[in-house]
């Protein structure tokens, strides 16, 4: 059989060109074009706040051209130390930029009122962006744009927000190092000789280092808690159905959430706010959902309290977080958290979620076998990349998937292939399905204890890059305190809490996130205790 | 529900993986482990029951299109055409209780209707709005079990259906007779050769990994909302042939009911003449079954549908019982008939009276009348009288003809028979 499928093939290698030029130019640095000498070494934003940022467009202080002008600026002088972007979209920034300045200008309603107003963010890309190229860090995508823009992406756009770029991650958010992108490594900011975490490293960096406010993640397992840990950011999962998949590009469908990283608690509201909702046309996981909050009154709220803000709030200490796997200088300062939430008036209990072992190794193999089919359309028929010299359809099939997939990711389809075949779905794929009902009564059961339940986001402090290639089966067994939250849906929240040395023989210190989880849907729940921990931070 | 099968009372999707460019996503979303329907049956004009084992939802595929040949086989490319990919349809899978070619074909053109009737789909095989595979095993008289079934594809027509499984019986038949095996395969339909042609042969079970559908929560049906959903369930057609052949009531027959139930859209205007304005039943079906069905299939009308006819059931009321009453004769509501149907803006009671008085077209009745125009014609035909009373009483009709056609076809065709025979056997 051979098939000759119908792509309008020259336009659409004609489009491939085009952005593959303009990717080029800007590598090259012919962006100069946003050069101005008078901002260069001006760091607009790192001591500021979405709050700060929006409220001077607002006053007419500084436009939002000026804004994302600078962004870009910033972005170009550091980010090639970091390499947090794998795409700028510097003239669609710079236009709609413009328009935002003319419709304030013009005093078009409901522009000044807009939330994110002029806010410059990154998008982690895996998630479409209309007219950016969106390759989920694989080559098998390497040219695609899209035509539509996911529906969190169109939220942040109506509130007001400009996209400066598209940020780098584990490629399709198969790893927790960003090292298996298939384009370059990102670094972590706070150390550059080590990994920002992943998959939404890009995303991590590209906040921690102050080139933006606040970014777009993805979280599967971890993706946005763990980077945001290692990269002394706030990291928020949302719980699953809170916030559209809709023009993300599956990786584990039944634990995929998109949610955003930041400098603060209170900038993660505003966030949330803007991406929270139902999206019955496109995701029918999010009409489960109940109306979405108003996260930003709520943290306000929490803000005001006296002084023992967290009286008759329960506070679980998940127990076996703080004895598997754990770094010593981790464990130290999760439990200089826990005193200092004690301080502030919590009850604080230990809780137990059991087979955290097993629940890690029962989330990949889930995880796995959705992947394997959720990364079956990438075939090179319709997008992408396609080999030259294809044959018959089976051979641009296998084509594309074997030039574009990069190691990580057959890896994880052969396993999840593997684990839902005839005569081993049993012993992997449902076991796996029967160890989700059990984790999600413990939950339960832990809930009727404790209002939020903590962790440790992660049980070690950044890793240097190249660990994970050593040690696989290490950087997946250490994803073990955040896939209990992915695989029950719960809202998880990671916010710093300290530092911890990078090895017990070194000065070195490095950040280390607490992750708190909240009861379905209660977002605002662990915001305002976070919001509340952070006013008591000292770093 | 219609197909009486027992309803899901939770709606859940699997996802079933498989390599193909005809489903863009290289997995299909479908019902595998929880049909939504399953365990139903269907009863067809001809008494036969046939089970229905499972009614499932899924995702449509693309069309793929074979080029540089008629089909798969022996074509140099082909084009998929995604527009129909992912839409949703349903499977209904039979058991093998069909005889014959024409039973399956009977099944096939009884679940059209029942999908036409509570508005599931048009139906339209043309179209590909309803597909159909057929599925052939044959076996000795009085053996147990089933022998392996072959498939047969491309079966486009219901006349297809009939000739695809009659051509597969004998050509099994011969195959057990020549002491051949027959495998469980796959055949493709030729139309033009009217025979099956080997597609593909079953090479063993593929692991198509099913699992459940991520993307699509399950959805709980109360049984309250089934039970809701069931009490707006129309008459289905078997109910409504029952109803309209029963003796006591309408005891209509066979061909006149298969004629209004084949169309739900006849069937209502029929019943809405009847039910709502009192037309006498078989006199109103008379009319459907015969002039209005041959002015819609014939060449001289302008209306070709009966969806589009000016008609309206109080009109076709009154018209049948215009002609009951005597007041206008059958020949002059044949003669009315047509423009009644392609322009008639009518439809108030009383229109189709106002319409025979303003054209004056009302029915002779009066004898006195009536024996004039019987004198008029006798006068004009004086060797014919003769001829008749010399014996050839058969010339009767052509008096009687000529004195209906001299009235303008108005007189009432009784009066005017008994006058003739009167006339021409007095004097």
């Amino acid at each position: 059989m051979s098939f000759l499928l119908t792509s309008r093939r020259k336009p659409l290698l004609l489009l491939v060109l085009a952005v593959l030029a303009k990717a080029k130019a800007f590598q090259s640095g012919s962006v100069g074009k946003y050069h101005s000498k008078k901002h260069l070494s001006t760091r607009v934003f790192s001591s500021t706040t979405i709050h700060d940022m929006v409220e001077r467009i607002q006053q007419g202080q500084i436009s939002v051209a000026e804004v994302t002008k600078q962004t870009l600026l910033q972005i170009e002088a550091e980010d090639r130390a970091i390499g947090a972007f794998l795409t700028l979209s510097g003239d669609q920034a710079m236009s709609e930029a413009r328009a935002l300045d003319e419709k304030l200008a013009g005093r078009e309603p409901g522009t000044s009122t807009m939330p994110l107003l002029g806010l410059p963010m990154a998008i982690k890309d895996n998630i479409c962006t209309a007219g950016i190229p969106t390759t989920a860090g694989s080559k098998v995508l390497q040219g695609y744009v899209p035509s539509y823009d996911a529906t969190a992406v169109a939220r942040l756009r109506a509130a007001g927000a400009v996209l400066v770029g598209k940020t780098n991650l584990d490629e399709f958010g198969m790893g927790s190092t960003t090292e298996s992108s298939g384009y370059h490594v990102t670094r972590n900011p706070r150390d550059l000789s080590r990994s920002p975490g992943g998959s939404s490293g890009g995303s991590a960096a590209a906040v921690a280092s102050g080139m933006v406010l606040a970014a777009l993640g993805t979280d599967t397992g971890g993706s946005i808690r763990q980077p945001a840990s290692w990269t002394g950011t706030v990291g928020l999962k949302p719980t699953y159905g809170r916030v559209s998949r809709h023009g993300l590009l599956a990786y584990g469908s039944s634990t995929d959430v998109i949610g955003p990283l930041t400098g603060t608690v209170m900038d993660s509201a505003r966030l949330l706010s803007a991406l929270a909702g139902a999206d019955p046309l496109h995701d029918a996981t999010t009409s489960l959902a109940p109306a979405a909050e108003d996260y930003v009154s709520a943290v306000k709220e929490a803000e005001t309290r006296g002084e023992r803000p967290l009286a008759g709030t329960r506070i679980g200490l998940i127990r076996e977080t703080l004895q598997t796997r754990v770094e010593d200088g981790v464990s130290t300062v999760v439990q200089d958290a826990v005193a200092r939430l004690e301080g502030l008036g919590a009850e604080i209990m230990e809780v137990s979620i059991p087979y955290l072992d097993a629940h890690c190794a029962s989330y990949y193999v889930n995880v796995l076998s959705e992947a394997s089919a959720n990364l079956a359309r990438y075939d090179g028929v319709r997008y992408g990349l396609r080999p030259r010299d294809a044959g018959s359809a089976k051979t641009v099939m296998l084509g594309s998937r074997g030039e574009g997939f990069g190691e990580e990711v057959k890896q994880r389809i052969l396993l999840g292939t593997f684990s839902l075949s005839a005569g081993y779905a049993d012993a992997y794929y449902l076991k796996s399905q029967q160890l989700r009902s059990v984790l999600s009564e413990a939950f339960k059961s832990a809930f009727e204890t404790a209002d939020v339940l903590i962790s440790p986001t992660a049980p070690t402090v950044a890793y240097p890059l190249g660990k994970a290639a050593g040690s696989k089966v290490d950087m997946y067994a250490d994803d073990l305190f955040t896939v209990p939250a992915s695989l029950a849906g719960l809202p998880a929240i990671s916010l710093p809490v300290g530092k911890a040395p990078s090895s017990s023989a070194s000065s070195d210190f490095l950040p280390v996130g607490l992750q708190i989880i909240g009861q379905r849907f209660a977002e605002a729940s662990i915001l305002q205790v976070a919001r509340i921990l952070e006013l008591t931070s000292t770093d | 529900m219609a197909l009486q099968c027992e309803i899901a009372h939770e709606v859940r999707y699997d996802r079933k993986n498989y390599f193909y460019p005809d489903t863009p996503k290289n997995y299909q979303i479908t019902q595998y482990t929880h049909p939504l329907g399953a365990g139903g049956c269907l009863e067809l004009p001809s008494g036969r029951r046939v089970s229905i084992t499972r009614l499932h939802v899924e995702e449509d595929s693309a069309k793929m299109v074979h080029q540089g040949s008629d089909s798969l086989a022996g074509s140099t490319h082909s084009l998929v055409d995604f527009n129909r990919a992912g839409i949703p349809l349903a499977e209904i899978v039979s058991e093998p209780d069909m005889r014959s070619g024409a039973e399956a074909a009977e099944y096939g053109r009884e679940l059209q209707k029942i999908l036409r009737y509570v508005g599931a789909s048009d139906g339209n095989m043309a179209e590909g709005s309803m597909r159909l595979d057929i599925n052939v095993s044959i076996r000795p008289r009085g053996e147990e079990g089933l022998r392996p079934k072959v498939e047969v594809k491309n079966v486009n027509s219901f006349k297809s259906v009939q000739q695809a499984v009659d051509f597969e019986v004998v050509r099994q038949a011969r195959a057990y007779d020549a002491g051949e095996a027959v495998r469980q395969e796959t055949r493709m339909w030729d139309e033009k050769e009217l025979a099956s042609k080997l597609m593909r042969v079953k090479e063993g079970e593929s692991d198509y990994r099913y699992f459940p559908e991520p993307d699509v929560p399950p959805l709980a049906l109360a049984s309250s909302v089934v039970q809701a959903w069931r009490a707006t369930l129309q008459e289905l057609p078997a109910a409504k042939r029952a109803r309209y052949q029963d003796p006591a009531g309408l005891n209509l027959d066979a061909e006149t009911t298969k004629f209004l139930t084949d169309d739900l859209a006849v069937a209502r205007f029929f019943e809405a003449a009847v039910e709502q304005h009192g037309a006498e039943p078989k006199e109103a079906a008379k009319w459907l079954v015969g002039d209005i069905a041959g002015h819609l299939n014939g060449n001289k009308g302008r209306v070709k549908e009966f969806g589009k006819i000016k008609l309206t059931p109080a009109g076709l009321a009154e018209l049948v019982g215009l002609i009951g009453q005597g007041k206008i004769t059958g020949k002059i509501a044949k003669e009315l008939l047509p423009e009644l149907l392609d322009e008639w803006e009518g439809g108030e009671e009383g229109a189709v009276l106002d319409l025979v008085q303003a054209r004056g077209l009302e029915a002779i009745t009066d004898p006195a009348v009536i024996a004039a125009l019987v004198q008029k014609v006798l006068e004009a035909n004086p060797e014919k009288v003769e001829d008749f009373r010399g014996g050839k009483t058969k010339l009767l009709g052509f008096f009687v003809g000529m004195v209906l056609k001299e009235s303008g076809s108005r007189a009432n065709p009784e009066v005017v028979q008994s006058l003739t025979v009167e006339a021409l056997n007095g004097a």
